[in-house]
């Protein structure tokens, strides 16, 4: 290897010796303080290495710094749950689903990589993430996507949505896993700052599980996979943390943005090699290498084990040999994993990889003492005690503060909104609400995604949640919803947050799974802004208090802060996504209308709840008033019962009503089950506020009659309001007294606006 | 006619997983000796007119916003031997 030769390597004795030499630490985006403070644990100025592994390990990405605060709530008011093998900390939760079989999941951001070049950016969300859960000890079996971008028809958006939706489909479907779901919504705020959110489920069994920790002194560090480059260097503490308008001509090119490219078919040599490995039990200890790259992967390995850690930095194998030790450290090469491995199964590891072409280097080992050492050709260049880079990072209590706007925003009532009145009105504004972008059908996108590959895949988009089958013989299976709405958070995050859980676990129970636990990706502004930061703080409380109303704790997840372009911080957007389990896929509940004369039930109560609805938005383009209100009690009511109803044959579809309200669930439910319905409006109600209002914990239900007597006895005596709206029939929907649409002028309604807006797939 | 040709290539620090796999095979087919592949796309253009520097510019802002992406790739911009200029 030719190493070009350097003239000032900054060791370890160099940096003692030249206290006073100045330091980029700004450029690295470290603030005074931390460097400070990074002087006084080491006793000394850091070297170069040194100082390159805590600007990136305490950047807010990967340290959490402004949000650790809020999100310790996450652990302190976790509900009891037997079921939670592995909790937060760990690179993503573990969930006990019974017959010896565990999941896990996560979700994850990878924004602002996605905007700069949407195709890799969104492919190597797929990769992190799919590797966050490979770590685990398990084998990835389906991926979801929540996203969200700018207005529709803005031209950036044109570049925007369909990179990201061409590099989710090109990396997962070269994996070979299915995209079972996910979300799509379009906003305004979200232009410069569009959210591109990835979730892995995977699954394994119980003694499978593996942790990120080095221990056992003398244990080999091994690194393996793709070859470092120099890939996003620095890219996480400018990438993830910056935005573009506060970069500073004069700090010159290290606050360019590099982007990865992600290399799917490495990833899947990677996946089954590494779970070759784990099934001949050879590792004491894995990470994944995302985002820090080697920084991160041997700082907390060496930070969650009992000794210390030496790394040969010169002997990591290289795609480009001109790459400095700092460099390397930094480097956020894709598709690379870190093992720690006894010296007697080295020699097998070794074997496995060149078995699956993959390359494997044993770079360092285990050491006594707490110390992690790193040399380059003999010369030592690093001294950290590893948790005061991995763990124990700065954590900053920022100012926060409601916003003075935000009184003036809840009394702007959605209700003083002029509403349609007449049938023709009703009809009218039932189409354009199932035509805009954000109700629409998102074929357009999903049909990109291959959700049916392993052969598992039992529901999927459009469905409430998406369900993967676990066992091949009992039919065990696990049904993933995410949810967020970034609308009903600005109103109120604390009351958003709370309701992007219900709706995520509401989706799940309809699918007749029981939800077990949470996985979080909190997309917020600046945690400078004190506006943002108080949304921030809200909504961890309000979800952090809902998690355990509802007994389902958080496992884990993401925070993504910075989503702001100067003044301007997009909806806070929490997206939650809840795992539920099922004994019997067989036994799930479809949103199809499949069979006519099927009664129609309406779950829960209806109360005229406007402000932030989707009618709100497509009808008048406002956005005041209060969320509609959150009842956990009665979504677990809610829950329960579409579970029993599912078990016990009751139903034969289940739609749970969200943004949109009852038209859009009843619309949905009819088109994918190409039958028509009758409805009724109750007495009491509007015909307006029936169809439209997005009053939580309801859900529509499609009853065979000769359930109907069994399943009102079991609403009624368990206390759920139901009212039966109608009945599957016909080849339109008819609300009774007010308008009718055949189904083939709702499905055009509903299915041209993405091709429309975005054109032939790419 | 003139033909300008423009060349793109990945940025030298990024991936190349498609020159990568050209190098893996190499020496599987008995070809040895080839340190590094990176692999790259070429466009010809038939340009009607004589290659002003106006029409060179034109074409230098095609290959930057259409035909290259410059977020991470490189690209080139010559005009093929033999035409007048």
């Amino acid at each position: 290897m030719t190493s070009t030769p350097r003239t000032a390597l900054d060791t370890v004795t160099h940096a003692a010796g030249t206290p006073d030499a100045g330091q980029p630490w700004a450029e690295l985006g470290l603030k005074q303080d931390e460097y400070e403070r990074i002087r006084e644990i080491l006793g000394r100025r850091p070297t170069g290495a040194e100082l390159a592994m805590y600007s990136v390990m305490w950047s807010e990405h990967c340290s959490y710094k402004s949000s650790k605060a809020h999100l310790k709530q996450f652990g302190e008011k976790a509900p009891e749950s037997d079921a939670l093998l592995v909790g937060i900390g760990e690179n993503a939760g573990v969930v006990d689903i019974g017959q010896d079989y565990a999941v896990t999941f996560k979700v994850e951001s990878h924004n602002h990589p996605s905007y700069v070049e949407p195709y890799q950016g969104a492919a190597t969300g797929i990769g992190g993430i799919v590797r966050d859960i490979l770590a685990m000890g398990a084998r990835p079996v389906a991926v979801m996507d929540p996203l969200r971008f700018g207005a529709a028809d803005h031209p950036d958006t044109k570049r925007v949505l369909p990179g990201v939706v061409a590099g989710v489909g090109g990396y997962g479907n070269c994996l070979g896993l299915p995209n079972i779901g996910g979300e799509v919504v379009f906003d305004a705020c979200y232009q410069g700052n569009p959210l591109v959110n990835a979730l892995c489920v995977g699954v394994m069994k119980h003694e499978d599980i593996h942790l990120a920790q080095a221990s056992g002194t003398g244990n080999k560090v091994v690194l393996y996979g793709a070859r470092t480059g120099g890939d996003g260097i620095g890219g996480v503490s400018v990438l993830a943390s910056e935005t573009f308008e506060e970069t500073d001509p004069e700090k010159g090119p290290a606050k360019r943005p590099a982007v990865q490219v992600g290399d799917p078919f490495q990833e899947k040599l990677l996946i089954e090699c590494t779970l070759e490995i784990f099934n001949e039990r050879l590792v004491a200890g894995i990470q994944d290498l995302g985002g820090a790259g080697l920084s991160c992967a041997t700082s907390e390995l060496a930070s969650a084990g009992s000794g210390g850690m030496r790394v040969e930095l010169d002997t990591v194998p290289l795609r480009d040999s001109s790459l400095s030790p700092e460099e390397i450290l930094m480097s956020e090469s894709q598709e690379r994993m870190c093992a720690v491995v006894e010296p007697d199964k080295v020699g097998r590891f070794l074997e496995i990889c060149e078995k699956w072409d993959v390359t494997a280097t044993v770079i360092g080992e285990v050491t006594e003492g707490d110390r992690l050492e790193i040399y380059w050709h003999g010369e030592q260049i690093v001294d950290v005690p590893p948790r005061t880079v991995a763990h124990e990072g700065p954590v900053y209590h920022r100012p926060y503060e409601r916003p003075s706007w935000q009184d003036a925003l809840q009394a702007d009532d959605a209700a003083a909104l002029p509403r349609p009145a007449t049938g023709e009105e009703l009809r009218a504004a039932t189409l354009a609400l199932l035509a805009s972008p954000n109700q629409a059908a998102k074929s357009w996108i999903t049909d990109q995604y291959d959700r049916y590959v392993l052969g598992n895949t039992v529901l999927a988009q459009p469905e409430d949640g998406g369900m993967v089958r676990v066992d091949e013989e009992s039919g065990l299976g696990v049904a993933i919803a995410t949810d967020g709405n970034g609308r009903y958070a600005k109103l109120d995050p604390y009351t958003g947050a709370q309701l992007a859980l219900a709706e995520s676990y509401r989706n799940v129970a309809a699918t007749g799974a029981r939800p077990l636990a949470v996985t979080d990706c909190l997309n917020f502004g600046s945690p400078e802004d004190t506006s943002a930061m108080w949304q921030f703080a809200e909504a961890c409380r309000g979800l952090a208090d809902a998690c355990r109303a509802l007994g389902t704790p958080v496992t884990g997840g993401n925070v993504s802060l910075y989503n702001q372009t100067g003044d301007a911080a997009i909806h806070p957007t929490p997206v939650v996504g809840v795992l539920g389990v099922i004994d019997d896929v067989a036994r799930r509940t479809p949103i199809a209308f499949a069979e006519q004369g099927q009664l129609l039930y309406l779950l829960g109560e209806t109360r005229e709840e406007l402000g932030g609805s989707a009618w709100s938005q497509v009808a008048h383009g406002h956005l005041g008033g209060l969320p509609p209100a959150v009842d956990l009690e009665r979504e677990r009511l809610l829950a329960e019962i579409l579970i029993s109803a599912s078990r016990d044959g009751m139903i034969d579809a289940a739609h749970d009503l969200s943004d949109g309200g009852l038209i859009q669930a009843l619309a949905e439910s009819c088109l994918k089950g190409g039958n028509g319905a009758r409805v009724v409006v109750p007495d009491g109600l509007s015909p307006f506020v029936f169809l439209f209002s997005e009053s939580q914990g309801r859900a529509l239900v499609a009853v065979p009659r000769s359930e109907e007597v069994r399943f009102n006895d079991m609403c009624g005596a368990r206390g759920l309001p139901v009212a039966r709206i109608g009945v599957v029939d016909g080849e339109e929907i008819e609300v009774q007294g007010q308008f009718s649409v055949p189904l083939r002028e709702l499905r055009e309604a509903h299915e041209a606006t993405l091709p429309g807006l975005f054109g032939a797939p790419r | 006619m003139a033909r300008v040709v423009v060349d793109v290539m990945l940025k030298p620090e990024i991936l190349d997983p498609q020159g990568q796999a050209v190098q893996r095979a190499l020496p599987r087919l008995g070809f040895d000796g080839i340190e590094g592949v990176r692999q790259g796309k070429r466009f010809e253009l038939e340009v009607a007119e004589p290659v002003t520097d106006e029409a060179l510019a034109r074409i230098h802002e095609l290959a930057g916003t259409f035909l290259a992406n410059t977020v991470i790739e490189n690209y080139t911009v010559r005009v093929e031997e033999g035409a007048a200029a």
